[in-house]
């Protein structure tokens, strides 16, 4: 039975059955759970009756986000949108628009209350009263603590709902704030979780969609709502370049030698030490080993890290939290051998003692036979 | 049995005991921080010499010098030469400690030594490695070892009750001399098996060196040569530490017995000698020795070591005297020892410019254990029978 079903929704998805279980085991990989999830993952996606619907709001945002995950590639957008989820809303890619698309919103709304994702993507301007967003002639302000309401869960998509990203940089005309500070103030209290990023990887906001579907529930969060999978480690602890930079060979600038030779580009600004994010494992784009920023020779620039990301100046340096290797890691450079005076001076005495107790026992044992008198 | 051995008695709270004390309760210091900070605080060793001192003397020239019990073994039960058999016990206390100190020290030296116990677990174990047979050899000769002595702690605890602290002498252990004598011969042959296994592959271990290890030393004859320079050392400590503790104990010279024994040891350093210059002459590596550096200066010296005793107990009137035994003996011992630490260290290279001297440290932890060792045997002969009864004048 169980087959069958994802026999059937292989089809659907237009791949064999074998690479939709593949999929399922490299997200429950990606996610760090055990290996049997990948299956479960895979029977919650077919057997669900429905696809969970799903509500994609829009503030002040580049459409970055949306433009990431069209290009995911396992599953597509197109078998995520039309067979994992239901897409109820969404500015960019909903096909009515106008009237039509926000009465849509509305009756997805009322029908599965408590029941549906939202997902959001851009901060929320809230100076002079929201009127820097607006969207069918209400403030985006507006529009989100409607619909937060009624969601069972908030997945703040990117670094601007997440942390506010580029448009709450310094002077923050807009009053750029992210959703969770918004509903926060509203006093709604309805779970969010954060994938920052500009754009974030997509694989981490699918992992997370397939990880409620299969559990219904939110996966393990940090204290700033980032699931640990994906923001649980420094770009620093995982980077590729990382023994360059523990061997203290660094590029100076863009081009030179070292910059060529693919070295640690921490000198040229680069905040992989004070980033979390899971970029040097999973990697950007589907386009092969070693494409992601650092992965191409440009320093990372913290995108999801809050205070680093369009705060911190570019090539200035990012402050280490781990200046050292763990002492479990051999070291770069190995003494090859000690100075060893203390240790001659003792072997000396050592011999020195010993060859005075030798010579005394040999001359007290003279040429005794045992037999006869000392 | 019985008969033969008693305890010596005296005062064990000597100067030197105190002084030996002494150094072992630095050496535990040194133990403690070495767990505590790690190998790199107390040793000089490295990636280029993981094994040092440790190895080379508590574990590698260590057990061959606590092959006493292992040689005397073969002379009385293999070979049934029942005469010797006073030797037997102080030959086996002198192993018994030297065994376990060796398998203590192992886990100061391993890096991950609360994974050592992998090595037992059949799952993780690599059958294809010397060192496991090394280390399960040894594992297990450390017990059998126990096994063949207990019998004198328990006679100690049932004859000599007054010498002993109170709680041992408080259970009966009659019960348990019976089981021992049912299958004591059992653990005899097992206590003969085990170091033939463990002093050749000692010498295996060094195989693996390959080119790292000079010519001197490098050669498919080193499980042999370990082997018969182990059980050649076996029958000399019985003699040295004979002779060395009639004068430190003040008791008489066991001279006619040990030059008997001793009449031994020209055949076994004749047939070391001949194989070891033999196989250098073939493998054409004695040009080597002429190099005029450290490495040919320790092989004359290591060389000269075993033939000085070959050359003075050829003849059986020095075998008979004290003097002369007692110098064979010590020279033979020193001749292994040296043996054991070019072939582990002065002949090994791994290039690179590594290098390697024990540090302070580490050679004291060593101090430690060996002052440990004689501690031991001070008090067990002090307290149990193990020397051989000796007729008061």
């Amino acid at each position: 039975m169980k087959n069958k079903d994802i026999a059937s929704v292989s089809k659907h998805l237009g791949v064999s059955r074998r690479e939709f279980l593949k999929y399922c085991s490299i997200v429950a990989a990606g996610m760090g759970l055990p290996l049997g999830t990948g299956e479960q993952i895979a029977e919650a996606v077919t057997k669900a009756a429905r696809r969970p619907p799903v509500i994609w709001l829009s503030a002040q945002e580049c459409t970055g986000c949306s433009e990431s995950l069209l290009r995911a590639t396992h599953p597509t957008f197109e078998h995520l949108i039309l067979d994992l989820i239901s897409l109820d809303y969404h500015e960019t890619l909903s096909t009515p628009s106008g009237h039509q698309a926000e009465a849509a919103r509305a009756a997805s709304i009322k029908e599965n209350k408590g029941k549906f994702i939202l997902v959001v993507d851009g901060a929320i301007p809230v100076k002079d009263k929201g009127i820097y967003c607006m969207i069918a002639g209400r403030t985006a302000l507006d529009i989100l603590q409607e619909t937060a309401k009624d969601a069972f869960a908030i997945i703040a998509m990117g670094s601007c709902s997440s942390w506010g990203g580029v448009p709450s940089a310094d002077p923050n005309p807009t009053g750029a704030t992210p959703v969770q500070k918004i509903l926060t103030d509203a006093g709604i209290k309805t779970p969010v979780v954060t994938i920052p990023g500009c754009p974030p990887n997509p694989y981490n906001f699918l992992s997370t969609v397939l990880y409620f579907v299969t559990f219904k529930k939110l996966p393990e969060l940090d204290d700033l709502a980032r699931p640990k999978f994906a923001y649980g480690r420094l770009i620093h602890e995982n980077c590729e370049r990382r023994p360059h930079f523990d061997a203290g060979r660094f590029a100076t600038e863009f081009g030179d030698e070292n910059h060529r030779k693919g070295y640690c580009l921490y000198k040229l600004g680069c905040k992989g030490p004070e980033t979390h994010a899971n970029c040097p494992s999973i990697l950007f784009g589907d386009t092969g080993s070693g494409t992601w920023p650092v992965g191409t020779g440009h320093p990372c620039f913290g995108c999801t890290e809050k205070g680093i990301g369009f705060h911190k100046p570019l090539f200035s340096k990012a402050s280490l939290h781990m200046v050292t290797p763990p002492d479990t890691y051999p070291h770069v450079v190995e003494h090859q051998g000690k100075s060893a005076l203390a240790g001659i001076a003792v072997a000396a005495a050592a011999a020195g003692a010993a060859y005075a107790a030798v010579n005394n026992v040999a001359k007290k044992l003279g040429d005794d036979d045992g037999k006869g008198k000392k | 049995m019985s008969e033969e051995s008693k305890p010596i008695g005296g005062e064990f709270l000597t100067t030197p005991f105190k002084v030996l004390a002494g150094f072992t309760l630095f050496a535990g210091l040194l133990v403690l921080i070495r767990y505590v900070m790690g190998i790199g605080a107390v040793s000089n060793l490295s990636d280029g010499y993981p094994w040092g001192i440790w190895i080379t003397y508590d574990v590698v020239a260590g057990t061959a010098i606590a092959c006493g019990g292992y040689s005397m073994a073969i002379l009385v039960y293999v070979l049934n030469k029942g005469e010797y058999h006073p030797l037997i016990r102080p030959a086996l206390l002198a192993s018994v400690f030297g065994y376990t100190l060796a398998a203590i020290s192992i886990f100061i030296d391993i890096g991950r030594y609360w994974q050592g116990y992998n090595m037992f677990w059949p799952k993780y174990s690599n059958v294809n490695s010397v060192m496991l047979e090394v280390a399960v050899c040894i594992a297990l000769y450390v017990m059998v070892l126990w096994i063949e002595f207990a019998p004198v702690l328990f006679e100690g605890m049932q004859k000599y009750k007054g010498n002993l602290p109170a709680f041992l002498t408080k259970w009966d252990v009659s019960g348990l001399q019976k089981i021992w004598s049912k299958f004591l011969f059992f653990f005899i042959a097992l206590g003969i098996l085990l170091p033939t296994m463990h002093q050749s592959s000692l010498g295996s271990l060094m195989l693996i060196a390959g080119k790292k290890l000079s010519p001197l030393w490098q050669t498919g004859f080193l499980p042999l040569l370990f082997l018969i320079s182990a059980i050649t050392m076996g029958y000399a400590i019985v003699i040295f530490e004979s002779l060395f503790s009639s004068v430190g104990l003040k008791r008489p010279a066991e001279t006619p017995i040990l030059a008997k024994l001793s009449g031994i040891m020209p055949w076994l350093i004749g047939t070391y000698l001949v194989i070891r210059v033999l196989d250098l002459i073939v493998r054409g590596a004695l040009g080597k020795a002429f190099a005029f550096n450290v490495q040919s200066l320790m092989f004359w010296i290591e060389n000269a070591l075993f033939v000085y005793p070959l050359v003075i107990l050829m003849s059986a009137q020095n075998r008979t005297k004290a003097r002369p035994l007692f110098l064979s003996a010590l020279s033979i011992l020193l001749a292994g020892l040296i043996y054991r630490f070019n072939a582990f260290l002065i002949g090994f290279d791994p290039g690179n410019g590594w290098t390697y001297f024990p540090s302070f440290s580490e050679i004291l932890i060593t101090f430690g254990i060996i002052a440990f060792e004689v501690m031991a045997y001070l008090y067990i002969v002090k307290k149990f029978p193990v020397l051989p009864k000796t007729e008061h004048a």
